[in-house]
């Protein structure tokens, strides 16, 4: 397939494992940011052809992983109200909440749908004049844009009968946060190239400069993953601190100009919790006065929801880097991806969910 | 402690069917083995093969019944009376039994239109005639509007083995030759395009056919089948976990030799599938010894249901287990896990 088997050509995988052999001669920490990629490094299995002295870091850019749990319980409420249809990207439905999942709650007869875009739900809700249609906005700023857009068709259709449960995170805030954490090991980090090819890259230069810490903006399949490590231990080994663009087929410096003006005028920059991390500031996107009727937490009083985390889940020092997910005692044990503990196990991008798939029998 | 508060959300124990239970993973197979398999408990049952295979008066039959849920009911390849009939035939030839009598049960959903219930009759008798068995008993029931889906169908199917004929995860040997007839995942995507009304340039077909002619070809042809597994629900992945793990064995899969049609892998690429999970309903896997291969895929490639036949893998040693991995193009190898339930598609 084109565009894809070229970044997953076993000759060229080969080529670039052995320069990063070639170029490194002391032991680095890298974050990879995305959960795109950390699926990726552990379905490939790239960290078993990296040497040893390079520790990759499974970030934070796992949307379903970190939206919190008062999040979830929000949902669980709105979707459980008469005459709604709430709708929701397929792997929020598995994710916890403090009593229910989705799942259940669909069993038990709550009108839920999967979409796949915010587009599809607002379709629902033209075709059903007589119910509410809720679309739970979760992801970064590659899945903000779309969820700006409905909010934007709603209001130009004046459609009364659909709204947004809103709780779309900003990528720069959290490496920000993560950086300025006591306890950071991070050396060097692979920047999420989705969230770029929205976004572009000059969010990252300051970052970079004021930390000494090179980003490389990454893609997602192998080769893509193992070029930007190429190029971050280059940095690091070279003692260069530079923002640099490894999946420039897709991502530009400005990235999507039209998508950043229509996030812009839809959302207000918030402060927001991160499920594991805590509150960060001006992590988060709000949905501005101007679209307040079409705000689901206001809609159906849910805003005063707030749910404290579970203590035995360590989703919070797998997603900074300080554990592995196989050294979190509940793993595998208490915490399964049928009986999720945290958001880490659910999402076939959680860092804990793919070691559990992927490498369940080293542990067995 | 009255104010003790506990917070923590899970384990969340289902106290109620949730969809992932009938997904063909991890949670359907708890609920069998926990919630049905104990309970009705006898030596046919647990050998858990297809088809039960019962032995009355000297001679050996094969028993199955399957139920068929389907939306749409009509789609790309097929329907949901061809797949009902198909499905329970190659239950059957799985264990390695020429099929011969098959029931038709329909539960139809009130508002139904005939003219739809007998395209779906017409398309059952077409396949159980070009199967060459005979549709002998059946029963329908119509439910109150509101279930949403139209019909359902179920169909048991009687077949006899020939004498000589042991199909069974039993018979699986360390050496043995893992084998396919067809590229991968066409049905599963097929099915959840037309649902999903995602609109793709290229139509992909449903795989969905009769496999009991091409197993009585091999029959005929000598082959020494040791075990054979139609990939439906849950996929290559999850028939090949649930044979390593009744017969104790390590399989070795080369992921380079499956064949998965370009536009189903695109599909996948774009839904965040794994094709190796997706089902199939006209493509089986087959256990040989390591001599026969090349014979056994002459044989297959003769049948027009083989054309894409093709050696994906090895039955390495005993494992205490089951244990399946995947030797990846990279050189990794990768073991392969049975899902929870159904594949969710990802955020982004």
């Amino acid at each position: 397939m084109k565009y894809l088997d070229e970044y997953r050509d076993p000759e060229t995988v080969k080529k670039l494992t052995a320069a990063i052999k070639t170029i490194t001669t002391q032991s680095w920490n890298i974050m990879e940011v995305c959960g795109g990629q950390t699926h990726s490094i552990i379905k490939y299995g790239i960290d078993q052809l990296l040497p040893d002295t390079i520790n990759l870091i499974h970030g934070p850019g796992c949307p379903v992983c970190v939206t919190p749990l008062a999040y979830i319980d929000k949902a669980l409420a709105i979707a459980v109200q008469p005459k709604v249809i709430f709708c929701s990207f397929g792997d929020m439905l598995r994710v916890p909440g403090s009593h229910h999942d989705l799942l259940s709650l669909k069993a038990q007869g709550a009108d839920i749908r999967i979409v796949y875009s915010p587009l599809d739900a607002m379709k629902l809700a033209r075709q059903h004049p007589d119910k509410h249609v809720v679309f739970f906005g979760v992801g970064f700023e590659t899945t903000a844009p779309t969820t700006a857009l409905a909010a934007h068709q709603a209001k130009q259709l004046d459609l009364n009968n659909f709204s947004l449960l809103i709780c779309h995170v900003r990528v720069p805030p959290v490496m920000q946060a993560l950086l300025n954490s006591p306890g950071n090991q991070v050396q060097g980090f692979l920047g999420a190239g989705h969230v770029c090819s929205i976004m572009g890259y000059h969010e990252y230069l300051p970052l970079s400069a004021q930390h000494k810490i090179p980003i490389v903006i990454t893609g997602f399949e192998p080769v893509d993953i193992l070029h930007g490590l190429y190029l971050c231990i280059k940095q690091l080994e070279e003692k260069r601190y530079q923002v640099e663009n490894e999946y420039s087929r897709v991502v530009k410096e400005q990235g999507n100009q039209p998508a950043q003006q229509l996030m812009r005028q839809v959302f207000d920059v918030v402060d927001r919790s991160w499920r594991g991390l805590g509150e960060i500031a001006a992590s988060g996107l709000a949905l501005t006065d101007e679209y307040e009727q079409w705000n689901a937490e206001q809609r159906f009083a849910v805003t005063t929801i707030n749910t404290q985390e579970p203590a035995a889940c360590r989703s919070g020092d797998v997603l900074q880097g300080l554990i592995k997910p196989a050294q979190c005692p509940e793993f595998g044990n208490s915490c399964t991806p049928e009986h999720p503990l945290g958001a880490t196990m659910v999402s076939s991008e959680g860092a804990c969910a793919a070691y559990y798939r992927y490498r369940r029998y080293q542990h067995d | 402690m009255t104010d003790l508060e506990l917070n923590c959300p899970l384990p969340l124990q289902y106290d109620q069917i949730v969809m992932a239970h009938g997904g063909g993973g991890r949670l359907m197979q708890q609920l069998l083995d926990s919630i049905i398999q104990p309970v009705f408990s006898n030596p046919i049952l647990n050998q858990k093969h297809d088809s039960a295979v019962l032995n009355i008066n000297g001679s050996r039959l094969a028993f199955t019944t399957d139920s068929y849920v389907v939306k749409p009911l009509f789609f790309s390849g097929g329907d949901i009376g061809k797949l009902a009939v198909c499905g329970t035939l190659n239950d059957l030839a799985m264990s390695g039994a020429l099929p011969l009598y098959i029931s038709c049960a329909l539960i139809i959903e009130e508002g139904f239109a005939i003219k739809d219930l007998q395209r779906i009759i017409q398309s059952m008798q077409q396949a159980a005639q070009q199967a060459g068995v005979l549709i002998v008993t059946g029963d329908t029931k119509v439910v109150e509007h509101g279930s949403r889906d139209g019909v359902y169908i179920n169909t048991a199917g009687i077949g006899i083995i020939d004498g000589n004929i042991n199909v069974s995860p039993a018979n699986i040997q360390a050496g043995d030759s893992i084998i396919i007839n067809s590229d991968l995942a066409r049905h599963g995507i097929a099915v959840m395009l037309e649902r999903e009304g995602l609109n793709f340039e290229s139509s992909i077909k449903s795989d969905c056919a009769n496999l009991s002619g091409l197993v009585q070809l091999l029959i005929q042809a000598g082959i020494d089948i040791h075990c054979m597994r139609d990939l439906t629900r849950g996929g290559l992945a999850s028939c090949l976990i649930e044979l390593a793990t009744a017969s104790r064995h390590h399989f070795e899969i080369d992921e380079t030799a499956l064949p998965i049609h370009q536009d189903v892998n695109s599909a996948c690429e774009i839904l965040g599938f794994d094709p190796l999970y997706i089902a199939n309903e006209g493509c089986f896997a087959l256990f040989v010894p390591e001599a026969q291969t090349e014979q056994t895929l002459a044989a297959i490639r003769e049948h027009p249901l083989g054309q894409q036949a093709c050696l994906i893998g090895k039955v390495k040693t005993a494992h205490p287990k089951g244990l399946v991995t995947l030797q990846t193009a990279m050189g990794i190898s990768r073991v392969l896990d049975l899902l929870s339930g159904e594949q969710l598609p990802r955020i982004c």
